[in-house]
């Protein structure tokens, strides 16, 4: 393996590092070539639909991750706490609005642009809609155009909750993005940029399914975060997605066709000793020490949920070019937070199952009830369900005072023990029954 | 005629009766009766009500049950209101109930509906969704989606339809329980040693507990005995409480405060009661449309309902002033998601209207008190002296 120092890098990873960080440019450039920016969340958003428009979204979630990640959020969440938020909350919304009180400089070093459309398509977490209403504050004058998405209340979308969210679009965020953009709406462009979604999602797929094989190619929490990036922010719908995840998705084949593991940031997994689904969001603050945790002990993550909040592609939804505003409806309401509890212990017990795990972990997140409240009881359901060991460790998204490095990797070691020992245990009985 | 005293006890009793022995008493009169439990904040009860239900409100333990079982079930970062009502789901605190259900106001009760539907508590599990669209057309509809859910629901237990004539009866009898509620709050208001902020809790929150027509006889009562002058007058100072709308503060909160020298003339704690601001249309052929568009332009300013224009610190402000208030305490249960992210904005809006403001944190078992007296007392002396 590499030095822990350099972490290795596939081509996919370089080939995104480059998209994001042109698009960032982009966004800083806006005040010359005066194209309008919409802030919008990462679940439900409406990616395609502001393209259409030739508006640039930002995602103010993206930006406090990215923080997290360089070491920012710490400083932001103090400059938030000192005007008044609690300890107690979402530290998105701190990290968010500390670094916009600090002049709201973006992970390449450049300005963001203030909002021209502030959209506000909250999807599976009522914190958005708080944040929001903060952000208003922030930004005195800016439009705002509210899409509110029903929860998946009964287990599955009704087409009274999918005419309820055509009817916002077209009364509401549509008009508003007009009006924004100055540009009238085209549902064939957004239909041809659906085309594109589905492409670019049948991909994504077909690269997370890879996690089936043993050994598994990828690790779909940690490297999936990576993959997911361009299909849940600013590129579903663009040419520059499609090749994207063409790419990965030949860089994971290979992997597959010569039966190799997947990449830490410190080179190729060489054994393949666990395999876990993992429920919640990771730490940014410490993303690699925490990864390093598991990849040193050979646990690879075949499913997460996380990977999901963005659109649970996997269950069979794809962007539908023929019904443009009713398919971005629909979509809003299928993303991983916005289902029930009983479906999320369905799909994460299908993952245990179909993905041949070891395990199943819960990273229960300090500051996100939208994940973590309720999290205790679904992982009763699994391991009932299952019959698998079930693990828990908590941290934060990205706040570093709540990443404690010693307690988790002292409770993880404890559950790769355990696992072990039962791994042990079933080939004994397996060589007994024979 | 029971003296204001004896009604107080009956409803102190009643707001804390933890086994909801009244309705389960009433609900064993008629086998078509049914109980249906509802979470903060707000939920139009006129609808159980008319389907010969009764809506029970289920504002957590406070600090009247040990929580053994509801700790299992959540990490220690979540706010209490749910781990208490998990445990009273666990233990035979519910078993009269039919169904329950739950209002949009943030992921933890949203959550909570899933572990209902998980643990299967109940013939149904009803997450009610606000709209957050106020456009009749658009979100009223949907709120009249969302009402037809929980009519369906009902109907599938007691085979009772939803008439438009009894339902314009109920709607009647609720909006005489809101006049009689804002009739108590005026008189407190005026004359706010007449009645505790304590007192006053306890008789709007009984009425969570009973049918809708003995509450409002209990609050006429009230309304008559508040004509004559009770208790003395103090140089208390006074304040408005804002953000304890869900997860409520334990009485001996509200005591330490009011003993600390501040009048409380106006509060969120039970705001689902005082929720709609005007009257329901109580003549309508649609009653459910009523319901809706008394939602959609007549509800209150609240932290779980989403505000285009942000106006809910130019709200506070207004508040203020109508109860001719000198102070505002911010006091919200800790990991208040919605209480909390709205603090900073409401904060800044007092402050830039010159009305001074501190700020705590409870839980709902909260038992220790002097710090919160002792930051009370402060603030009102500081007003008293200096404002």
């Amino acid at each position: 393996m590499a030095s822990p120092h350099e972490a290795i890098k596939e081509n996919s990873m370089i080939l995104q590092k480059e998209m994001l960080g042109n698009l960032f440019k982009e966004l800083a450039n806006t005040k010359f070539s005066e194209k309008k920016v919409v802030y919008t969340f990462v679940p439900g958003n409406l990616t395609e639909l502001i393209l259409s428009f030739d508006m640039l979204p930002v995602y103010p979630e993206i930006n406090a991750l990215q923080s997290g990640m360089r070491k920012k959020s710490v400083e932001y969440i103090r400059e938030a706490e000192k005007i008044g938020f609690s300890e107690d909350v979402c530290t998105y919304v701190k990290c968010d609005i500390g670094m916009m009180l600090k002049g709201n400089i973006g992970p390449t070093g450049e300005s963001i642009p203030p909002p021209d459309l502030l959209l506000l398509s909250y999807t599976g977490c009522f914190t958005f809609m708080k944040w929001f209403e903060n952000l208003e504050q922030l930004y005195p004058g800016v439009p705002i155009a509210m899409l509110h998405t029903p929860y998946q209340e009964d287990g599955f979308i009704s087409q009274e909750q999918v005419n309820y969210m055509k009817k916002q679009l077209i009364e509401d965020v549509i008009p508003k993005m007009e009006m924004v953009s100055g540009k009238k709406f085209d549902i064939n462009r957004l239909a041809e940029m659906m085309h594109k979604s589905a492409i670019a999602e049948d991909l994504l797929v077909n690269i997370l399914e890879t996690a089936k094989h043993k050994p598994s190619p990828i690790d779909a929490y940690f490297a999936g975060v990576y993959y997911i990036g361009p299909i849940f922010t600013a590129f579903r719908g663009t040419q520059e997605a499609v090749d994207y995840y063409k790419t990965l998705y030949e860089e994971v084949n290979e992997r597959l066709r010569l039966g190799l593991g997947p990449i830490t940031p410190e080179g190729e997994l060489k054994k393949e000793k666990f395999r876990l689904v993992v429920e919640g969001p990771p730490n940014w603050t410490n993303f690699r020490e925490f990864w390093k945790i598991f990849y040193d002990m050979g646990a690879v993550i075949v499913a997460s949920s996380y990977t999901k909040v963005g659109g649970v592609y996997d269950l069979g939804f794809r962007h539908d070019p023929s019904q443009p505003l009713e398919s971005l409806g629909k979509y809003c309401m299928g993303c991983y937070t916005n289902m029930n509890l009983p479906q999320r212990v369905d799909l994460l017990s299908k993952y245990v199952k179909e993905y041949s795990a070891d395990g199943f972990l819960i990273n229960s997140i300090k500051s996100c009830n939208s994940f973590s409240a309720g999290q205790l009881m679904i992982m009763r359901e699994i391991e009932q369900k299952c019959g698998v060991p079930v693990g828990f460790i908590e941290s934060d998204l990205v706040d570093p005072r709540y990443f404690s490095y010693a307690n988790i990797k002292n409770r993880l070691e404890s559950y790769f023990q355990m696992l072990d020992q039962r791994k042990m245990i079933i080939e004994q009985e397996l060589v007994n029954h024979v | 005629m029971r003296s204001l005293e004896q009604i107080i006890q009956q409803c102190s009793e009643l707001a804390f009766d933890l086994h909801f022995k009244h309705a389960v008493n009433w609900k064993n009169h008629d086998a078509s009766r049914i109980l249906v439990g509802y979470l903060p904040i707000y939920f139009p009860r006129e609808i159980v009500h008319a389907m010969n239900g009764l809506a029970v409100g289920i504002m957590g333990t406070g600090d009247r049950k040990q929580i053994i079982k509801g700790d299992a079930y959540y990490q220690s970062y979540i706010c209490h209101l749910p781990r208490g009502i998990i445990e009273m789901a666990l233990d035979t605190n519910f078993e009269n109930f039919d169904g329950f259900i739950f209002p949009a106001i943030c992921d933890c009760v949203r959550n909570l509906s899933g572990m209902f539907k998980l643990a299967k508590k109940g013939k149904f599990q009803r997450y009610f969704d606000y709209p957050q669209n106020f456009n009749p057309s658009i979100g009223g509809q949907f709120y009249i989606q969302e009402l037809q859910k929980i009519v369906d629901d009902i109907y599938k237990i007691n085979k009772v339809t939803l008439d438009t004539e009894k339902a314009n009866s109920s709607i009647s009898l609720f909006n005489y329980n809101r006049q009689l509620i804002e009739e108590i709050y005026s008189i407190r208001q005026k004359y706010p040693w007449r009645l505790s902020a304590v007192e006053s809790y306890y008789m709007i929150r009984s009425g969570l507990a009973i049918p809708v027509e003995e509450h409002n006889l209990i609050l006429e009562e009230v309304v008559e005995a508040l004509q004559k002058d009770r208790g003395e007058q103090m140089d208390n100072i006074r304040v408005i409480i804002s953000g304890s709308f869900c997860e409520q503060p334990p009485i001996g909160l509200i005591k330490s405060i009011e003993m600390a020298g501040c009048y409380i003339v106006d509060d969120d704690f039970m705001l689902g009661s005082r929720w709609l601001c005007k009257p329901v249309d109580d003549t309508s052929a649609d009653p459910l449309n009523a319901l809706a568009n008394s939602f959609i332009t007549s509800s209150t300013f609240s932290s779980a309902i989403y505000d285009e224009n942000n106006s809910k610190g130019k709200k506070l402000v207004q508040l203020v002033k109508d109860r001719n208030a000198e102070g505002v305490i911010f006091s919200a249960a800790s990991f208040c998601d919605p209480a909390l992210l709205d603090r900073p904005n409401l904060q800044k809006a007092c402050d830039e209207s010159g009305i001074p403001h501190i700020n705590f944190q409870y839980h709902e078992n909260t038992g220790q008190f002097k710090v919160i007296k002792e930051q009370a007392g402060t603030f009102s002396d500081s007003i008293k002296l200096w404002a």
